[in-house]
């Protein structure tokens, strides 16, 4: 079970969390035109990185909040965590 | 009878509480601080069991968690439980045990024909044996398999035990309580460090216990007792014995099984059986030890046959003597500290050792106790079926590789010494790249991947000066970086003896003209020739042979047949063992008990159940109750005999008739707060929200960025920013996260707040022609006329003295209402509604009414969308803005969203109206085309209606908007059912609405 700096509450384990998937991912903006090319790259197309990979965890048991977690997907090794708002260094 | 192979005084037993228990139905005597083995031994009990494939008679080879094959069936206070160590069982007044693996019995195995049909169960004999002819396998390979190949029966009762779990955090774990584990634990404790150190025997001290050396002045079992109660009095250390710490998982997570009751007759009061204890760790030190490494020689898988230090540790903590002519056969110097301890109790064993010439201290010793040593000399083959009678022995050549002349020696048994493993299961499994270790031919652990240190023998430290040394070390240095304390332990004086190289001799050779079967892995009788076999049948990765030998697999995980079985494979391969490698250890280590791994998560505590405020009222009116998600919902109300359909029917008639009453407290209900609450809404939604008034409720659909709808309710503007949002009963939590989402990372400039009020709110749907006047009577200072309270409208009320939300929404179809009053007061809500509803011949109604009641209007509901479905497909579409962007829209866009035949939903009726049709049943167009016949729809929702008294069912069917006034077949082949059907408009009863306006 991982263990989890959520960045309101500190480290927590795994079963706390709920994950959110690839957190670079971004909404194309409201009323904007988008091809389908775009659109499908926004909703389905997704790569699997062996390594680092920052991704979106919802601290569902605790503060609620979504953060934004960057991990190994190999070694599961946590380097940092971000609040959603926060500028990803 | 008598135990005839105790001896009269020592060991660390209590021999003033003698124990009785039965084994195989016999009544025998043991001590208190007995194992199960070591009382059976002490009684001359050697065959205990059967082995798994060749079903040969099998005895105890070690003495405690390191036991391949003494598993037994555990009878205990009325419960049973197999796979159970015998090595491991603590001894209790009235244990029961029987043998596993052997059918009719323990004496007389039918499955031993296997021994001499060789041809049957050679490697791979799964594979390959069973597979033909087909025919045979379900009536006379499997059968056969399944009642030769048990390790035991689980109970098929419930489990009377209680099992917990624990999480704990603590700067240092330590897994294993002999000198290295003690060692590290006290410095790491006067250091101020939160230790956990964990033994899974009952006693501590590990290998102090057996062995002859002096710590500070004292015996290495006396300082170990000391060393415990002082570690037992510090408040930062906890100390826990019966402990296996049995997996190492990631973030220095662990997980440890605590036996609490597995050793009294029944578990005390408020005990659990076991505790499973989920440890994160700063820090952990592995000091694990070592287990004792056979030799392979021909049958020596005989009863009578065990590990050098087994006997070691049933002379010296039991007090037993697995033979009185033992004959001891070793490759290193341990197999002499055994032979010792034999004399000094007045038997005379025999040392057969491998090597030419060795010379050491201990050596020495046993020359001068007069023991009879035979140097290069080995066991070529145990002789005996059910017990070691004699051993063939013979000189060996110096390569190791030629036998002299066989001669026979009487014994009755024979104690083996190969030399040590380390046991570095935990290391590995924590992701350890491990190391080969040429000095003692075993792996090691190397470059650590998480937080974690192995210490001692487990380490491949063999000498106590140098693992003390150590471990003390280790302990203050991971101890100080946490605690930054810095206290000095003196480290105390050793006497131990020193020893001379090990051989690297691991297997006997077979004479000439002999074909003994020579076994690596005990537990999976896997033999040489097996291993022998893969590798000529082209298996080369060590996984591969393991899998297919069986070799190092299940319970056993390759303890004591591990290494030997890398010996093989890079022999026969040319290959050094490091180059081999070795497979995967997986946890857990050792057999953990289900009932330990599912903890109090059983029956109704597998999850929460979630009940209504007034489920109460429920239960004394007879309701009958449904799961809804985590929550009870009544189904029906039973009254007398009534069926579920004769009920269900009675109250949906009722709300169309006169008036309904429903809990509809389950319902999500989120409140929306803040400046920006409409403009979330109308980027939420797919219809539009920026317009609604205050005092309003507009039903809204929202999707997924897919196109799929996700949820659906009304939501009501309370105030300016305030708008209280319901969702389905099922979505609630996935809506919430949802919003969340979208609020915090998507549009964190919108100034908007959500939070979950499902609690805060009791539901009650009143429904029915007769619920306004209801209405009246319950709020009898409110305007709830047609005028006053518009369809959707809200207003609030006071229901005498009770501060009370009424909706005008509608599920059911009909003119009706949704009061809601905190949580509190909801039964008192639901009583006066009944009360003052009693004129208008209310009655409650459940679940199953109030989806009749939706189905039969076309309203669509879980059932419908079901995360498969279009706005479109649910006749939704009209709720789809073209003004605005939401959440989802882009996506209606894909082609098959927009195509002519879209599925759809609509009505279905049987054509002799009167047959049921099952849920999920297909549609088809010709009920006898040929298979696959091609599937149009599906039924997603199925009622009786109570408006036209027959069966009317909604479904999702392709191009469902040409299709009304077709005929088609439902199938069922579920169900055997093919039911000719008119396809109708979804919305059966009252397509235009007027009711719920009237
Ligand atoms: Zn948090």
């Amino acid at each position: 079970m991982l263990h989890i700096k959520c960045p309101h509450c500190g480290m927590r384990s795994q079963n706390e969390f709920s994950y959110g998937g690839d957190a670079t991912v971004k909404r194309p903006e409201l009323n904007k035109e988008v091809t389908d090319q775009e659109w499908d790259n926004f909703v389905y197309n997704r790569v699997s990185p062996r390594g680092k990979h920052l991704e979106l965890w919802q601290h569902l048991s605790g503060c609620r909040q979504w953060i934004k977690v960057e991990r190994d997907t190999a070694s599961h090794e946590i380097f940092k965590t971000y609040k959603a708002n926060e500028e990803i260094a | 009878m008598a135990q005839s192979y105790r001896i009269e005084t020592g060991g660390l037993i209590n021999r003033n509480k003698k124990i009785s228990f039965k084994f195989n139905g016999v009544t025998y005597f043991g001590y208190d601080g007995d194992t199960l083995a070591s009382a059976l031994l002490a009684n001359g009990v050697h065959l205990v069991g059967r082995s798994f494939k060749y079903h040969r008679p099998r005895g105890f080879f070690g003495a405690g968690v390191d036991e391949p094959y003494a598993v037994v069936q555990l009878y205990r206070n009325g419960e049973t439980e197999p796979n159970i160590k015998a090595t491991e069982q603590e001894l209790f007044e009235g244990l029961e045990a029987s043998s596993v693996n052997c059918w009719p019995s323990v004496n007389f195995d039918i499955g031993a024909i296997n021994n001499f049909l060789k041809i049957f169960l050679p490697a791979g004999f799964y594979y390959k044996t069973f597979m033909w002819p087909k025919s045979f396998w379900y009536k006379i390979y499997e059968p056969f398999i399944r009642k030769a190949a048990g390790l035991g029966v689980a109970s098929t009762k419930h489990d009377k035990e209680r099992y917990e779990h624990k999480y704990e955090y603590c700067d240092l774990l330590i897994a294993g309580s002999g000198p290295s584990g003690l060692a590290s634990a006290y410095s790491a404790a006067k250091n101020g460090a939160k230790v956990i150190l964990a033994e899974d025997k009952p006693r501590y001290g590990g290998s102090l216990l057996t062995s002859d050396v002096n710590i500070g002045n004292q015996s290495g079992k006396d300082w170990a007792d000391g060393i415990i109660s002082e570690l037992k009095e510090m408040p930062n250390v906890t100390v826990k014995n019966r402990s296996q710490v049995f997996g190492y998982y990631d973030h220095n997570m662990l997980v440890m099984s605590e036996k609490v009751s597995d050793h009294l007759p029944e578990t005390k009061k408020y005990h659990p059986n076991k505790r499973l204890w989920y440890i994160r760790a700063k820090e952990v030190l592995i000091s694990s030890g070592s287990i004792e490494r056979p030799i392979v020689f021909g049958n020596n898988d005989t009863p009578g046959v065990m590990l050098s230090s087994a006997a070691k540790e049933y002379l010296k903590v039991y007090g037993v003597l697995v033979g009185k002519k033992p004959l001891v056969f070793t490759n290193n110097d341990s197999g002499y500290e055994t032979a010792i301890e034999f004399k000094k109790h007045g038997v005379d064993p025999i040392v057969l050792d491998s090597r030419s010439n060795p010379q050491s201290e201990i050596i020495d010793e046993a020359k001068n106790l007069g023991i009879n040593i035979k140097n290069s000399y080995v066991v070529v083959a145990a002789q005996g079926y059910k017990k070691v009678k004699s051993a063939d022995v013979a000189t060996i050549s110096e390569d190791k590789k030629t036998l002299g002349k066989i001669e026979n020696i009487n014994c009755d048994c024979i104690c083996v010494s190969g030399f040590w493993t380390p046991t570095i299961h935990l290391a590995s499994q924590s992701g350890n790249k491990t190391k080969f270790n040429e000095e003692i031919d075993a792996f090691v652990p190397g470059v650590s991947k998480q937080n974690e240190t192995t210490l001692g023998a487990a380490n491949g430290v063999f000498t106590l000066e140098e693992t003390l040394k150590t471990s003390f070390e280790k302990g203050k240095e991971l101890s100080k970086k946490i605690t930054e304390k810095d206290n000095e332990v003196s480290i105390p004086n050793v006497v131990e003896k020193k020893y001379s190289k090990h051989d690297k001799f691991w297997c006997v050779p077979l004479p000439k003209g002999k074909s003994y079967k020579r076994f690596l892995d005990f537990q999976n009788d896997v033999a040489v020739s097996d291993v022998e076999i893969a590798l000529r049948e082209g298996y080369r990765s060590i996984e591969h042979v393991k899998r297919y030998t069986t070799l190092g697999m299940a319970t056993d995980q390759g303890k004591t047949s591990n290494l030997n079985g890398l010996q093989l494979v890079s022999e026969i391969e040319n290959k050094v063992v490091p180059s081999v490698g070795h497979t995967t250890f997986r946890p857990p280590y050792t057999p953990i008990s289900i009932g330990a791994i599912v903890g109090r998560e059983v029956g109704k505590h597998s999850k929460p159940t979630r009940k209504s405020p007034i489920h109460n009222w429920h239960e004394e009116h007879n309701a009958v109750f449904v799961d809804a998600g985590v929550w009870l919902r009544p189904r029906y109300y039973k009254r007398g005999n009534e069926t579920l359909i004769e009920a269900s029917k009675r109250e949906a008639k009722n709300v169309r008739t006169n008036v309904g009453v429903c809990d509809v407290t389950t319902l999500g209900k989120i409140d929306v707060k803040g400046p920006d609450a409409a403009e979330f809404l109308n980027r939420v939604y797919t219809n539009a929200w920026l317009k609604l008034p205050v005092g309003k409720a507009r039903y809204g659909v929202m999707l997924r960025e897919d196109g799929i709808v996700m949820d659906d309710g009304t939501t009501t503007r309370i105030s300016e920013n305030h708008y209280h949002m319901t969702t389905t009963t099922a979505q609630a939590a996935n809506v919430l996260s949802h919003l969340e989402y979208y609020l915090q990372l998507v549009w964190p400039e919108l100034n908007v707040n959500v939070v979950s009020t499902t609690e805060q709110w009791a539901g009650a749907a009143i429904a029915g022609p007769k619920s306004r006047e209801l209405l009246q009577k319950l709020f009898p200072k409110t305007d709830v006329s047609k005028e006053g309270l518009p369809f959707m409208g809200y207003v609030e009320g006071d229901l005498f003295g009770v501060k009370a939300r009424i909706f005008r929404i509608s599920f059911s179809g009909e003119l009706a209402y949704e009061v809601n009053v905190e949580s509190d007061n909801g039964r008192f809500m639901w009583e006066k509604i009944i009360e003052l509803g009693e004129e208008f011949k209310i009655q409650p109604y459940g679940t199953e009414a109030l989806s009749t009641l939706r189905i039969e209007m076309g309203h669509v509901a879980g059932s419908e969308l079901d995360g498969r479905t279009i706005p479109y497909d649910n006749a939704l579409e009209g709720l789809l803005s073209k003004k605005k962007d939401f959440i989802g829209k882009r996506s209606l866009q894909r082609a098959a969203f927009v195509a002519e035949d879209r599925q759809r939903i609509v009505g279905v009726v049987p054509l002799d109206k009167k047959t049921s049709i099952p849920e999920g049943s297909h549609l088809v167009k010709d009920a006898n085309a040929p298979l696959p016949n091609k599937k149009l729809g599906h039924i997603s929702a199925s009622c009786w209606s109570v408006e036209h008294d027959n069966p009317f069912s909604l479904a999702i069917l392709k191009d469902g908007k040409n299709m009304i006034g077709e005929k088609l077949f439902v199938m069922s082949p579920l169900k055997n059912k093919v039911i000719p059907v008119e396809i109708v408009s979804s919305h059966y009863v009252d397509p235009k609405g007027e009711r719920v306006r009237s």
